[in-house]
């Protein structure tokens, strides 16, 4: 199968603890407002990185940015060894199908069953596969979050937990080797937030993919985090495990843990 | 100074619906062709508009037939009343009706479900899912729009002139035979090709308009509605002024 065989290749090439991402002296700004400073961090293979930061602090910006969908005033992007800003239509297509993004309002398309939703990127994608290879995909990431049941429903039809369980199947559906969570927990009620929580790290567990998740979740941070980046007016203010930056006097950090 | 600020609103919304029609021309003949999906939109766009565009047309072309005939009663040309309104409902109140119903349901629908996909994201999501969003969702509604538009004039028109039979047979007797051979005997070609080739633009101007409202919503939920409603009067207006252009360039050709 096209995609199990996808996942040997990068099970093969990636080692636990290589680095997966690295962004270096990003600048992003829109008109006169300035959202990326020279915002520099990596990624390693099979961990968890919370990019910690205030609403409207450039974190969705920068995961946009790492994904291809927004250019980049200056800085580099190397996603598994490729510079993002630099590659062509069909060269970030394929980067992209390592690349799994959780987006904060789940992007769930309104007028396709949950089945069609998550076929889409395996249709869209530049991947050979027969319909019961499909079939067997779509089984097995709704197994995952365990919604199986809700495979012919609608979004419009799901709980506001459940629709983010359904994107992030459809995030995973091609087994990617690196995954974008853009506010996972944001706009659900706390034991929804939890059972995502839970989620994400068994998701870690089972696929062993590098993940960048962007909260303003203390819960989240502290349940998920293996490193926390702090955001602070556009700059990697911080960087390090939970309880080292919970321990912290400074005033902008402490901010965030009180 | 508020008059100067409408005419930089206004060269700046008509040059970024330049650029994006431009943008649309350079995706048109590009591959990958998205068949499958220009053809769900002819269903949706043309086939769902059909009852509407026909109820429509059909209660034109029987108001129009009831409100003329007092006026030829009165000149004593009541047997001219179906070359009369044929001539009316096929060059000039059948294409633009239909187009400002089209622009009423599909305009609006088309700024509404763009705006609110963006709004929440799912072009984003599509551009990640390795497809192109703008070929995906504007070039195929766009086309769509154009290519569905006149042949709902055409249906428009029919049955429209058959609402106009029925409402000459309200006051007289005039057999089904007869009434179609006085519509078509003052029918010429010139009447009906520059009809039908003017709806081609007025499904352009509402498919290219829907989606240029709808892929740039902005300010969230309040935002789609807005660019749903805009969507309807923009196109509504470019529709009037096609038709302007659309009757100095018959004239100028001759068809008139």
């Amino acid at each position: 199968m096209g995609i199990t065989k996808n996942k040997e290749e990068s099970a093969r090439t990636l080692k636990q603890g290589e680095q997966v991402l690295m962004v270096r002296n990003l600048y992003k700004s829109f008109g006169n407002h300035k959202v990326l400073i020279d915002f520099s961090f990596s990624l390693h293979s099979g961990e968890n990185v919370v990019v910690l930061g205030k609403s409207g602090s450039g974190k969705s910006v920068l995961i946009k940015c790492i994904i291809g969908l927004l250019k980049p005033d200056s800085g580099s992007i190397e996603v598994l060894g490729e510079s993002i800003p630099e590659l062509s239509d069909d060269e970030l297509d394929q980067i992209r199908m390592k690349i799994g993004f959780l987006f904060q309002s789940n992007a769930l398309y309104d007028s396709l069953t949950v089945r069609q939703n998550l076929e889409f990127p395996l249709r869209r994608h530049s991947i050979r596969l027969t319909q019961a290879e499909v079939d067997q995909l779509v089984k097995d990431a709704l197994e995952d979050v365990g919604l199986a049941y809700t495979i012919n429903m609608t979004p419009a039809e799901l709980s506001g937990g459940m629709r983010k369980r359904v994107a992030l199947a459809r995030t995973l559906i091609l087994k990617p080797s690196i995954i974008l969570y853009d506010e996972p927990t944001t706009g659900l009620d706390p034991i929804t937030s939890k059972e995502i929580i839970e989620l994400i790290k068994d998701v870690q567990q089972k696929y062993q993919a590098a993940s960048l998740i962007i909260s303003h979740d203390m819960n989240c941070v502290r349940m998920v985090a293996d490193r926390v980046i702090m955001l602070i007016e556009g700059r990697n203010y911080a960087e390090g495990k939970y309880d080292e930056l919970i321990k912290t006097n400074d005033p902008l950090i402490k901010a965030f843990f009180e | 100074m508020l008059r100067t600020q409408f005419w930089k609103q206004f060269f700046e919304e008509a040059g970024d619906i330049s650029r994006f029609t431009g943008r649309l021309f350079s995706q048109w003949f590009k591959p990958r062709y998205e068949i499958t999906e220009f053809l769900r939109q002819c269903f949706i766009i043309g086939y769902k508009s059909l009852p509407l565009v026909m109820l429509t047309a059909f209660i034109m072309g029987l108001v129009l037939t009831m409100q003329i005939r007092p006026f030829l009663v009165d000149y004593g040309v009541e047997s001219q009343l179906p070359a009369m309104v044929g001539i009316a409902i096929v060059r000039e109140i059948g294409p633009v009706i239909t187009a400002l119903i089209f622009a009423g349901k599909i305009g609006s629908s088309i700024g509404a479900e763009l705006g609110s996909m963006k709004v929440t994201e799912q072009i984003d999501a599509m551009e990640v899912s390795g497809t192109n969003p703008f070929k995906y969702l504007v070039v195929t509604r766009v086309l769509a729009a154009t290519f569905t538009l006149p042949l709902l004039v055409l249906l428009g028109d029919a049955v429209a002139l058959y609402g106009t039979y029925l409402g000459v047979n309200m006051s007289g007797v005039t057999s089904f035979d007869l009434f179609w051979t006085k519509v078509f005997r003052n029918l010429s070609f010139g009447d009906v090709l520059p009809a039908f080739v003017k709806s081609f633009f007025f499904g352009f101007a509402v498919g290219i308009v829907g989606c240029f409202k709808g892929y740039n919503s902005q300010k969230g939920t309040e935002g789609v509605g807005r660019s749903a409603n805009s969507a309807v009067v923009l196109s509504s207006i470019l529709i009037f002024i096609i038709d302007l252009i659309a009757v100095q360039v018959t004239d100028v050709l001759g068809l008139n």
